[in-house]
């Protein structure tokens, strides 16, 4: 009998992995990516696949392990957020010339919307730019099914390729056929060959040409060849389309009876397109709508530009998602049909907020009260959320809390009273990224204070494991990097720690540190605390302070507006601070807080 | 083949369990043979910002439904309503997890449940998502029933589900199908908190 299995998408693109023999995987967690890895390694405990399955500290890094895989002729495969393939394009643009052997598949999840990320960006552009074919699938199912096209196009090819899901994709569940999972052994075989593994760059000319070659070709295999998804229809109006926008058209279209009026077309490797599908286009149709997610790659691909309707003469919005609703109205508009216009109410939902008893909300407000007047250079992970309690004041990328620091003390310093400037990074990213950053902070002797927000996990993915964990992706026990051994291998004099939820303490160490640091040059503190989500359900070794509202509380709001603890509520006209027990994880920190000191510690509870 | 088609919207905050729910609907209908498709909302959002999850039980294409089209919304928060109340159909079913009573202007049948009450009076206060999904159950099914259709799964798919996700952890399991039969309880019975516009 068939089981079909609920799989997210990501776990949908992991059995894909495991069912076509990939032997090494790696990533570095981002969201919508961030269940891939994990969803591999539950595969290789279940059914022992003899397969390497790591995090490693950056996406360059992950690139890199599992391309040497590939070159020894396993079956590797890297996973990443868009912005994540930023840190390994140096690596990508390079294996694309020098090619594969074992299949390789990036995995780049786009956020279009964008839902959680800095940018919107295409990775199909990054494929472009590398010059690598690249996949779009339109649901988990297909998804997982070009998993397999993918090592099939790397072989045949020797190319590296990637596979660009999108939000929707990654993140939506589906019912799925799971396949077996091959467990033979595969055997590393690295034949040397300078011309190609360490090409100069006379070879890279010639890798280079071969590259266009194989490009060339790939636009002429069949198996990725765009779907013609209602050849019976005749009509002078085509609409072409790809990744999940794909599966939004074909349901409006159902819905509303052009399925049976307009040619729809799907375009599964946006790039390099089908030559002779971009010849068919023309021949068989007057007008041609492309719509796909985030920018107009296919669209910009077909030639006869006058023929074409997309992002670049605006008939399709080029910033933001494309929903269901919105492709009607366009799918309406260019078959010249009445379509009912609808759209969802701009309301405005609940902004994210650090969670209740969140260490970093009080690492804030001690930074907040210890330097009042300070330039707050943050970072990429759930602190960013520190900018609501306005301790955050920049955020640019993976480690620039760092450099962005250095930035601002070297543009200050020949001001007279320069500003204070406090870093905040989490110890994830700052394993990531940062070390390079710090490094170079404390060989240019920058004065600012760097604040290590240290949770012992990666928590805005899902609580991945750090380099400080101790911990590998499949469970397995592993070295651990300590990260005051780093802070003072980098050359920091000032490296302290302390616990947030004793605020009083990280305070008075915060004003130390800024008083050095003035005088000296970098000064570090660790605030380590374990994330509040990563504990839950283990054995909380932290002692509960329940807190109880006197009659001191006038209302003032003060907590609220500084301290933002979603379990501090003041109800309308009751006039009073009230405790939600659902959301009170009793840290007891809000009671160092309050200015009227109506915050108590409950007894005989 | 089965050509039923139902469309649900689950909406609430980051730590609600939003996910939970969607995912053990889900998982309900794959085990009564349906086809399923679900989005959810992950990332940063979810440290208690809005949290929406679509559920699409049938034949779809696509993860996404559209405004208007839902069959019916879960709201494990009041104010949520606001926010996505526009996804349900005119005529359409909104069950939410309220204290009080919910004003809106649109075509729906409010059922109303204190669930947040309920969770904390039982000590179970984790537990509030699942007690709005057992009153929802047995709300929308004698809905549904009203109308000559059914809702794809009842109370005891859920058990059945719970106790297959939840097999090894047993206090946990306890404790959710506790959670379902408390609301589910409250759903039938006549005296349970309803605004009045649904009539049972």
């Amino acid at each position: 009998m068939k089981t079909r299995k609920l799989m997210l998408g990501n776990e949908a693109i992991a059995q894909g992995l495991a069912e076509n023999g990939c032997r090494v995987a790696t990533s570095y967690p981002g969201t919508p990516a961030s269940e891939i890895l994990p969803a591999l390694a539950d595969l290789k405990n279940e059914t022992g696949v003899p397969a390497h399955v790591q995090w490693a500290v950056n996406e360059k890094v992950a690139f890199e392990i599992a391309y040497a895989a590939s070159i020894t002729g396993l079956r590797s495969a890297v996973s990443m957020k868009q912005v994540g393939l930023n840190v390994a394009s140096d690596p990508l643009m390079s294996a694309a010339y020098m090619g594969t052997r074992g299949g390789f598949v990036i995995i780049s999840a786009d956020d279009p919307g964008p839902h959680s990320s800095q940018t919107e960006q295409d990775s199909r552009l990054m494929a472009m730019m590398a010059k690598i074919p690249v996949l779009d699938p339109d649901s988990p199912a297909q998804a997982k099914d070009m998993t397999a096209l993918a090592y099939d196009i790397s072989e045949t090819f020797q190319i590296p390729v990637m596979l660009r899901p999108t939000t929707r994709v990654c993140h939506s569940r589906q019912d799925i056929q799971a396949g077996p999972v091959p467990l033979a052994d595969a055997k590393a075989d690295f034949k040397k060959d300078p011309t190609r593994w360490a090409a100069t760059p006379k070879f890279r000319y010639q890798l280079h040409k071969q590259l266009e070659t194989k490009l060339n070709d790939i636009a002429e295999f069949e198996k990725t060849a765009p779907v013609r998804l209602n050849p019976e229809v005749v009509s002078s109006k085509a609409v072409v389309t790809s990744g999940v926008c794909a599966a939004y058209v074909r349901e409006v279209m159902q819905d509303s009876g052009l399925m049976e009026k307009i040619s729809l077309y799907q375009v599964l490797q946006p790039y390099p397109l089908h030559l002779r599908f971009m010849e068919e286009l023309v021949q068989h149709h007057e007008d041609v709508l492309v719509i796909e997610e985030t920018d107009p790659v296919i669209e910009m691909q077909l030639a006869d530009r006058h023929r074409v309707k997309g992002k670049l003469n605006g008939v399709v919005p080029g910033v933001g998602e494309l929903l269901p609703e919105r492709i009607l109205e366009i799918i309406g508009g260019f078959a010249g049909v009445e379509v009912p216009s609808v759209r969802l109410p701009d309301v405005p939902g609940r902004r994210p907020t650090l969670c209740a008893g969140c260490p970093h909300r009080a690492s804030f407000f001690a930074i907040k009260r210890a330097v009042p007047k300070g330039i707050y250079t943050g970072d990429i992970g759930c602190y960013t959320l520190g900018l609501n309690l306005g301790a955050v004041d920049t955020v640019l990328c993976m480690g620039a809390a760092i450099s962005q620091a250095a930035g601002f003390y070297h543009a200050y310093k020949d001001q007279p009273d320069p500003p204070d400037v406090v870093a905040t990074i989490g110890d994830s990213t700052f394993f990531h990224a940062g070390i390079p950053a710090l490094v170079d902070a404390v060989v240019q002797n920058v004065r600012f204070v760097l604040v290590i927000l240290d949770n012992s996990t990666t928590a805005m993915t899902g609580n991945q494991p750090t380099p400080a964990s101790g911990i590998g992706a499949c469970g397995e026990s592993l070295t651990t990097v300590d990260i005051d051994a780093v802070v003072r291998g980098c050359g920091v004099r000032f490296c302290r720690e302390a616990d947030p939820y004793q605020l009083d303490a990280l305070t008075g160490l915060l004003k130390e540190a800024v008083s050095y640091a003035r005088e000296n040059g970098p000064a570090v503190i660790i605030s380590k605390h374990p994330c509040l989500i990563h504990r839950r359900g283990a054995a909380r070794d932290v002692v509960s302070v329940p807190v109880a509202v006197t009659d001191a509380c006038d209302g003032c709001g003060y907590c609220i507006r500084h301290f933002e603890c979603p379990a501090l509520v003041l109800k309308g006209d009751s006039g009073r601070v009230t405790i939600d027990p659902m959301a009170c994880s009793q840290c007891g920190v809000c009671i160092h807080v309050c200015p009227k000191h109506a915050l108590i510690e409950q007894k005989n509870n | 083949m089965n050509t039923l088609k139902q469309q649900i919207i689950i909406s609430g905050v980051g730590g609600q369990g939003v996910l939970f729910v969607t995912r053990v609907m889900a998982e309900a209908a794959i085990a009564k043979g349906l086809p399923v498709f679900t989005s959810e909302t992950h990332g940063m959002a979810q440290r208690g910002g809005t949290v929406v999850s679509h559920l699409k039980i049938g034949t779809f294409a696509s993860p996404m439904i559209r405004p208007y089209q839902a069959d019916g919304m879960i709201s494990l928060k009041a104010e949520n309503i606001a926010i996505h109340g526009s996804y349900v159909k005119p005529g359409g079913w909104v069950v939410v997890n309220s204290e009080h009573d919910v004003e809106t202007d649109l075509d729906v049948t409010i059922c109303r449940i204190d669930a947040d009450g309920l969770a904390q009076s039982s000590g179970q206060a984790r537990s509030a998502n699942l007690i709005v999904l057992g009153f929802a159950l047995a709300r929308i099914s004698r809905q549904a029933a009203d109308a000559g259709h059914r809702f794809f799964c009842d109370v005891e798919d859920i058990r059945s589900v719970l106790e297959a996700q939840l097999s090894r952890k047993k206090p946990m399991l306890d404790a959710s199908v506790r959670a379902i039969e408390t609301g589910y309880n409250q759903g039938i019975n006549k005296e349970g908190v309803c605004d009045g516009l649904y009539t049972v």
